[in-house]
């Protein structure tokens, strides 16, 4: 399969009045054509950051790249200057933000916010741009598309301001959507539209998907590959398949665990894991997820587990597969 | 990596099952936070210590070097600053470096003065307005509207204008008086906006469902929390009630004479801008502006620490 | 829209109906008839302003006479001038306070923001400080001050600006930087905070994202919200504006509407007072009208809100 994007060993820290954040501790994945990744995990676990850090939208103090690279069609983009960087953004990689609500400018015309990028990238004129406009709002079902071309993001609901962000960024037909959070902040039933739409997007144009979320539905839906961050850190990545039907993690295992089902009996208490993730000022030399879980062994804080492959596709980072572990792991 | 494997290491470790929980980071009190980022402000600083200065001098000032305010002196009229009269004399012979530091005592006082009467008429015009009725709340802020949009230093000029006496300025009173007519209603507006925010919230809610009376809820949670805002307003109304001041004295509508203010002296001094004596207008002019910069940047000060945003 | 136009439209007439009416009552409450009072009117004078005002009939209908002479609009007459009349003094001293005034609005207008968007953008560095440290001089100076500093240090020792006076551009120049200081100093301030906050926003990520230059983020999305709260506080700052001229004329001498004001207030004459008042009342009046509107045409969200603001 075709490797668009090549992420290896990056690392991002931030640098605060307390002193460095690593936010992003060495972690490495790549992204093929017309895949869908999912990367999920907690809140702080740096999965935002890695997504902004793709294309260089961390606001670069406090945020700095302490290592790594990020390969795109073979080359590294931490290597390009700004004005590069500009001629790839909204062009080849386009990004997706969790709130529609605070993501659009108030004060410029839907249409001109889409047209923007295009007149920009492809050399269009006014009219020629306008009328792909309506073209992206016709593919992401905004009715009326050439009366609301004149209209502001106030005038729209959420679901739809989600909506017009996905046009925005489909506009010039880019390689890679990275998608941060897209339906967090909608309603559930309008998540499962915009899902949809992204589906059929993807189909349509081959496109290749970055989906940042913390919620599994999601995943299951629509990933091909998802990756298990704690931390800064890669626990586990594996096919949707695997990581669903044969988690190695204990991590990774209890997300499983605690997301609701609705064959629940009546009265049985939901699954949580107590605790909460490590402070990064200070961050653990062993395994991030020592303090929280129930299968820590000494070693565990120590040291940092190794990777271990359990098929071509699947690996996890945890002690329980070391042959010495005993077959601990096992549930 | 260079760890030894063990059999032992892969024992289930113990914990002590607190640990996850605990907060690393020291957490910090609100107000000591408050006035440690304030003391770390060197332009907030330096404006206190303007203010304390002034204010020192603006008392002990009029008599350190033996002239009194009053004193006329013809022999010695229009002396330009020298070891003897260190601000120089004014057109009747009176020492200006005495006069300033009295001026400076009526400039302070008047400013805080107006400053007060501003936050008293505005935090009860703004509390009552804010824990009232809906209707009575829309029609108190009708009311501050409609004041609020008359040219305020138009009717300030009115009213000393009919409250005075011809070539006569205006008693300490009558100036007050005009100054805050209007400059309460920010104020105002700002403490009902507190209230509205406050009384809405949470904590007040749980409150009054535990029984609370609208006026306890009003003194411990709400004004504490107002505080900050409020504090602000204050230390930057004061240089505005100041330049208001200097504004009409400068206008003639000042301080009777001999008594004055910075503004007054200004005014007495503009006279002299064209005949060489530019030091009696200027020197005024500087201290009038030195106390203004001080309150902008201490108020400046005052807000940046106390924005949670910018806790770090 | 419309509805809150129409709202705004009445509001400024009765406040400009309340002005008129407080003025009218101030001045006939000050003790002693004040058409008397002050040094000697010769007595065809005396009889004309009886006459006019009708001021032998009660008090009620001298204030409605006054009313309709405003409305047909005529300010009355100079009781101090024997060949002008206030009308003919507005006349004369008004075009040259506007002159000022506006070129100061201008300067403010066009310096003030870009001040404030330099400073925001360069945060905590050098244009930072130094664009900073001169909006909180021009905030502290007041504009008599910087006319006399002006005067003392510039004028005396360039030949080409004059001190005082009026007549050609260049004697505009030096009054109208001092008065624009102040407003342009809070102007700038304002951008500066609300900058700040406009690009912490999540449509400027979105912006960036897109690959749109760094000019058009600032341009078309940075500062076209910033720009805002500048608008909303427009009105004070023109209040302020037509007050600093008045000292701005007194220092400059400069014969324009300010400094008959001022010394209409020494001299006591109270038509020109109560004339000049009115007359500036509606001036400003109408531009905060003016501003209300504008503010309404530039953010697309109040179009649509039937309470505005």
């Amino acid at each position: 399969m075709d490797k668009i994007l090549d992420v290896r060993n990056l690392q991002i820290s931030f640098k605060t009045f307390f002193g460095e954040v690593e936010a992003v501790r060495n972690i490495s994945f790549s992204v093929g054509k017309s895949e869908t990744v999912a990367i999920v995990g907690e809140s702080g676990c740096g999965k935002s950051v890695t997504a902004n850090s793709i294309m260089r939208l961390l606001p670069m103090p406090p945020a700095f790249y302490k290592g790594g690279e990020i390969i795109f069609n073979g080359e590294n983009l931490l290597e390009k200057t700004e004005k590069e960087m500009e001629k790839i953004r909204g062009n080849q990689i386009s990004m997706v933000f969790q709130d529609p609500m605070t993501s659009l400018n108030p004060t410029m015309k839907i249409g001109n916010q889409i047209v923007e990028g295009l007149k920009k990238h492809k050399n269009l004129s006014s009219k020629e741009a306008k009328e792909i406009a309506v073209e992206m709002l016709n593919l992401v079902a905004v009715p009326q598309p050439q009366k609301r071309i004149n209209q502001y993001p106030h005038e729209f609901s959420g679901g739809m301001r989600q909506r017009v962000m996905i046009a925005l960024a489909m506009a010039c037909n880019p390689q890679l959507l990275i998608a941060d959070e897209p339906t967090t902040a909608l309603d559930v039933t309008v998540q499962a539209e915009i899902l949809d739409l992204m589906k059929n997007i993807q189909n349509k144009f081959n496109m290749s998907i970055i989906l940042i979320t913390h919620d599994l539905g999601v995943v299951a839906d629509m990933s091909d590959r998802v990756i298990v961050m704690y931390a800064g850190q890669i626990l586990e990545e594996g096919t949707t398949d695997e990581i669903f039907k044969d988690p190695k993690h204990p991590y990774t295992q209890r997300l499983l665990a605690s997301v609701p089902r609705l064959d629940m009996k009546k009265g049985e208490p939901l699954y949580s894991i107590e605790g909460t993730p490590p402070d990064l000022y200070i961050p653990p030399k062993g395994c991030p997820f020592y303090d929280r879980c129930d299968k820590a062994m000494k070693i565990c804080k120590e040291c940092m587990p190794e990777i271990t492959w359990h098929s071509k596709t699947h690996y996890s980072r945890t002690w329980l597969n070391h042959p010495m572990a005993h077959g601990r792991g096992e549930n | 990596m260079n760890l030894r494997l063990t059999e032992e290491l892969f024992e289930p470790a113990v914990r002590d099952s607190g640990n996850t929980d605990k907060i690393r980071r020291p957490s910090i009190k609100y107000w000591p936070d408050v006035w440690r980022r304030l003391k770390q402000n060197k332009l907030a600083m330096i404006g206190l210590v303007i203010i304390i200065l002034m204010a020192v001098m603006s008392i002990v000032g009029t008599e350190i070097n033996g002239f009194k305010y009053y004193e006329q002196n013809y022999e010695l009229i229009n002396i330009h600053p020298n070891s003897q009269h260190w601000f120089g004399t004014d057109e009747l012979g009176r020492d200006l470096f005495t006069r300033v530091w009295y001026g400076t005592r009526y400039s302070l006082a008047i400013g805080i003065l107006a400053a007060a009467i501003d936050f008293i008429i505005g935090v009860i015009y703004g509390g009552i307005s804010g824990m009232a009725s809906r209707k009575v709340d829309v029609v108190m802020m009708r009311i501050a509207e409609v004041i609020y949009s008359i040219p305020y230093l138009l009717v300030v000029i009115l009213l000393s204008v009919v409250f005075t006496k011809a070539g006569s300025g205006s008693s300490m009173f009558v100036l007050i008086l005009a100054m805050t007519l209007t400059s309460w209603i920010p104020m105002a507006i700002l403490v009902r906006g507190q209230v509205l925010q406050l009384r809405e919230s949470e904590y007040a809610m749980a409150s009054e469902s535990l029984g609370a009376t609208k006026g306890w809820i009003l003194r411990k949670h709400i004004i504490p929390n107002t505080l900050g805002p409020i504090l602000v307003n204050i230390t930057l109304s004061i240089p505005q009630a100041i330049f208001a001041e200097s504004t009409l004295s400068f206008l003639g509508l000042g301080l009777q004479a001999p008594k004055s203010s910075l503004g007054s002296l200004a005014n007495d001094g503009l006279a002299g801008l064209a005949v060489g004596n530019a030091y009696q207008i200027i020197i005024p002019a500087i201290f009038i502006s030195l106390i203004m910069f001080a309150f902008n940047v201490l108020g400046d000060g005052l807000r940046d620490a106390l924005d949670p945003r910018l806790r770090k | 829209m419309a509805k809150y136009l129409a709202k705004r439209l009445i509001m400024s007439i009765i406040t400009i109906w309340a002005i008129i009416t407080i003025t009218f009552i101030l001045m006939h409450s000050i003790p002693g008839n004040p058409f008397m009072k002050e040094g000697k009117m010769p007595k065809v004078v005396y009889e004309n302003l009886q006459r006019k005002y009708g001021l032998d009939k009660p008090k009620i209908e001298q204030y409605f006479i006054y009313l309709k002479n405003i409305l047909k609009g005529d300010f009355g007459d100079s009781m101090k001038s024997r060949v002008e009349t206030v009308n003919d003094m507005i006349k004369r001293g008004f075009p040259v306070s506007a002159q000022i005034g506006l070129q100061a609005l201008l300067i403010a207008l066009i310096f003030g923001p870009a001040l404030g968007a330099l400073a925001a953008l360069n945060q905590n560095k050098i244009p930072d400080y130094i664009s900073m440290v001169i909006a909180i001089l021009g905030i502290s100076v007041p504009s008599f001050i910087m006319g006399t500093i002006f005067i003392q240090f510039i004028a005396k020792n360039v030949s080409w600006l004059p001190i005082g006076g009026w007549g050609t551009f260049n004697h505009t120049i030096l009054p109208s930087l001092a008065l624009a200081l102040m407003p342009l100093a809070y102007m700038a301030r304002l951008m500066r905070s609300s900058m700040l906050e406009v690009l912490n926003q999540d449509y400027i990520k979105t912006a960036k994202s897109k690959g749109i230059s760094k000019a058009a983020v600032i341009l078309k999305h940075a500062v076209r919200n910033a720009i805002l709260p500048i608008i909303s506080v427009l009105g004070t700052l023109i209040s302020n504006l037509i007050v600093g001229s008045f000292v701005v004329e007194k220092i400059f001498g400069i014969p324009g509407l300010g400094s008959f004001f001022v010394s209409s207030i020494s001299n006591r004459d109270y038509t020109l007072i109560m004339g000049t008042t009115v007359f500036y009342s509606i001036i400003l009046i109408a531009m905060l009208l003016l501003v209300d509107i504008a503010y309404m045409i530039i953010d697309p969200r109040i179009k649509l809100t039937k309470e505005g603001r």
